[in-house]
């Protein structure tokens, strides 16, 4: 099934903003996050449809991921 | 910082006095609002002669801790009816904590039309008639004190608009690359304004050396201090790299940026003005993105942003005015938000005030969504100046909205919301309804625990957990904004344990106290009760700590929900 994953600040790097991806079903974030190589405790938060999830939230066919490191301000 | 320097502006008098004991152990916003509660008739007219402006550096400032560089301003305010706290960055208040200065009190009003300079040394006050500075920008006014009294000379200073008595004024401070902070909320400007003063400048001459009770002690914790805050991803890496304005694509896809004045939680444009694209322009044009406001800062989330040629356009380029432009007035060229928070800081008004009252402006057909270039003429020709139209922008969001029959204002005790929806995130959305200060996101981060996963995770979306969450950030608030040490050490506070401990034990070893963590949460809630109880006097009550009735009725996209907290669980947040 396709996914979109966006992703923001540092994990952009070398990586992309957005993209399309083939997964397997049944997939969960934490396989999505294993194919892009990032380690989980680099992770601040994950929202699909506006929502957090964690990473055994498993994936449904056209959803957006969206991943940021720990990051904040205000 | 043992005296407190007393301006009378009415008969043009200055008295050095002796710190009260019971003021011994209170600095910045415990100061002011103490002072001010103590001082100032609830029911006085925030511009008459019975208000008082009362600036005071933190209990740590002055010292070698890091990020202790934070300033208080206090006064009733202009905009609330209610006790105002602002606090800037800039060099003052290590200058004026260094002379020994635990507070400078103005207090009346002169009678005639002439304007004054204050003209603050160790050996007190000199007031001086002003003519040249009268109608300049803020950046002008600086350089202008700067090549007359000394380029280390700190800067307090109004722009047009507090010399106008506008409700949407700030007052500016001098920061180290002599570029503008501000006490931006709450109408101050217009507070020093109706006092007749244009700027007050400080001479460094005779600052020594802080003398701690525990020298060792003191350095030790301080190393402890900042490790902490180098070790936080948010303080150590994530605010240095994008500043605050990482938040635009993390609020956006939380659901919770308030967008086109508050009738959606999402912006389709937002990745045009978000952190990332900030930091990938000041790259590409030379600019800096790392920047402290005022010496000693560890964290750096300022930067300074240059338009596409490399030139200057701005720098303390925050969050919160990005968003307000940005998403909210749907200005999304990110030069021409530099552009326009340059023009903010000149003109001194408050960064999140005025966009928000402009994002009401466009809803009202006054000028159309998303027009920077109108925007940037209003300014400069209208309130700058102060037309008729001028003033009627300069009332702010509240005045405005109400001038054209709008019901969708987004203002608690007439100070408008900042950036986050308070609908889908409902912690901030208790913040706004009760702090003292009128809608501001600073005196209760609730954003932390509902969407940065800091401190904890209260999910954003429920009402249960919230007053809790937010009457603890609140007391916190209070005490961290006595301190004069960022609010953003916050962040490492809320997560690694011995960040607050070397706070308390930096306390100790300055004053040589022997307070613990509970002694310092004691302080929060002092300075909360304290405030509470000048609004309550000066008609602020409970009917007051509420959010505008269109977050009742007007569900909000994409996660469809209405503010739907019960008004008596909000009135238990003062049950402590």
């Amino acid at each position: 099934m396709l996914i979109t994953i966006k992703l923001f600040a540092s994990f952009r790097d070398g990586r992309f903003k957005v993209a399309t991806r083939e997964v397997a079903d049944g997939a969960t974030v934490a396989d999505v996050l294993r194919s892009l190589e990032i380690d989980e405790p680099e992770v601040g938060m994950m929202f699909v449809r506006a929502r957090h999830v964690d990473v055994d939230r498993v994936l449904a066919a056209g959803e957006t991921l969206s991943v940021f490191p720990l990051v904040g301000g205000g | 910082m043992h005296k407190i320097y007393r301006v009378n502006m009415t008969d043009l008098s200055v008295k050095i006095e002796p710190v009260p004991e019971a003021w011994a152990g209170l600095g910045g916003r415990a100061l002011t609002s103490t002072i001010v509660a103590a001082e100032v008739p609830p029911t006085a007219h925030a511009l008459g002669p019975n208000n008082k402006l009362v600036f005071a550096p933190g209990l740590l400032s002055g010292t070698a801790a890091s990020n202790a560089g934070r300033f208080s301003c206090g006064a009733k305010s202009p905009l609330t009816g209610g006790i105002k706290e602002s606090s800037a960055g800039g060099t003052a208040s290590r200058i004026i904590a260094r002379l020994g200065i635990k507070a400078i009190v103005i207090e009346g009003q002169p009678a005639g039309d002439t304007w004054y300079s204050l003209v603050v040394s160790k050996d007190g006050v000199e007031i001086r008639p002003e003519t040249e500075t009268l109608g300049m920008g803020t950046f002008a006014v600086v350089e202008k004190v700067n090549e007359r009294l000394g380029e280390d000379f700190a800067v307090i200073t109004l722009g047009p608009a507090g010399e106008h008595l506008m409700a949407i004024s700030n007052i500016s401070v001098k920061d180290p690359e002599s570029k503008i902070r501000s006490f931006g909320r709450g109408g101050l400007g217009g507070v020093m304004g109706s006092k007749k003063i244009k700027f007050i400048a400080v001479d460094p001459t005779g600052g020594a050396a802080l003398k701690l009770a525990d020298p060792a002690k003191f350095k030790a914790a301080n190393l402890t201090f900042t490790k902490t805050l180098n070790d936080h991803p948010v303080s150590g890496q994530g605010l240095k790299k994008y500043g605050t304005a990482v938040l635009v694509n993390v609020i956006n896809e939380a659901g919770g940026l308030p967008t086109k004045n508050f009738t959606s939680g999402q912006c389709e444009n937002h990745d045009a003005f978000s952190g990332e694209t900030m930091y990938d322009n000041i790259v590409a044009r030379g600019g800096e993105p790392s920047h402290g406001c005022s010496i000693g800062c560890q964290i750096q989330c300022s930067q300074v942003y240059n338009d596409k040629d490399g030139k200057y356009l701005t720098s303390g380029f925050e969050y919160e005015t990005i968003w307000a432009l940005g998403a909210d007035g749907l200005i999304t060229d990110l030069d021409v938000i530099a552009e326009i928070d340059n023009v903010f800081d000149d003109l001194g008004v408050d960064s999140i005030e005025t966009p928000v009252m402009f994002a009401v402006a466009m809803e009202a057909g006054l000028l159309p969504w998303g027009d920077g270039k109108r925007m940037l003429q209003i300014l400069r020709e209208d309130i700058a100046k102060a037309t008729p139209l001028g003033r009627l922008l300069g009332g702010g969001t509240g005045h405005v909205g109400r001038a054209f029959g709008l019901t969708r204002i987004p203002v608690v005790k007439n100070q408008a919301i900042p950036a986050y929806d308070p609908r889908p995130i409902k912690g901030i959305g208790v913040t706004y309804a009760t702090t003292t200060q009128g809608a501001d996101h600073t005196a209760g981060y609730a954003i932390a625990t509902n969407i940065l996963n800091v401190g904890g995770k209260v999910d954003p979306l429920k009402n249960e957990g919230q007053v809790e969450l937010s009457r603890n950030l609140q007391i916190a608030t209070a005490a961290v904004d006595s301190t004069g040490l960022c609010l953003f050490i916050a962040f490492p506070a809320l997560d690694i344990p011995e960040c607050l401990g070397s706070v308390v034990d930096m306390l100790n070893a300055r004053y040589g106290l022997s307070l613990t963590g509970d002694d310092v949460v004691a302080l929060g809630k002092h300075v909360l009760k304290v405030e509470h109880a000048f609004n309550l006097a000066a008609g602020l009550g409970p009917e007051t700590d509420r959010l505008p009735e269109f977050f009742e009725l007007e569900p909000l996209a994409p996660h469809d929900v209405t503010w739907d907290m019960d008004q008596k669980e909000l009135a238990t947040f003062w049950n402590f």
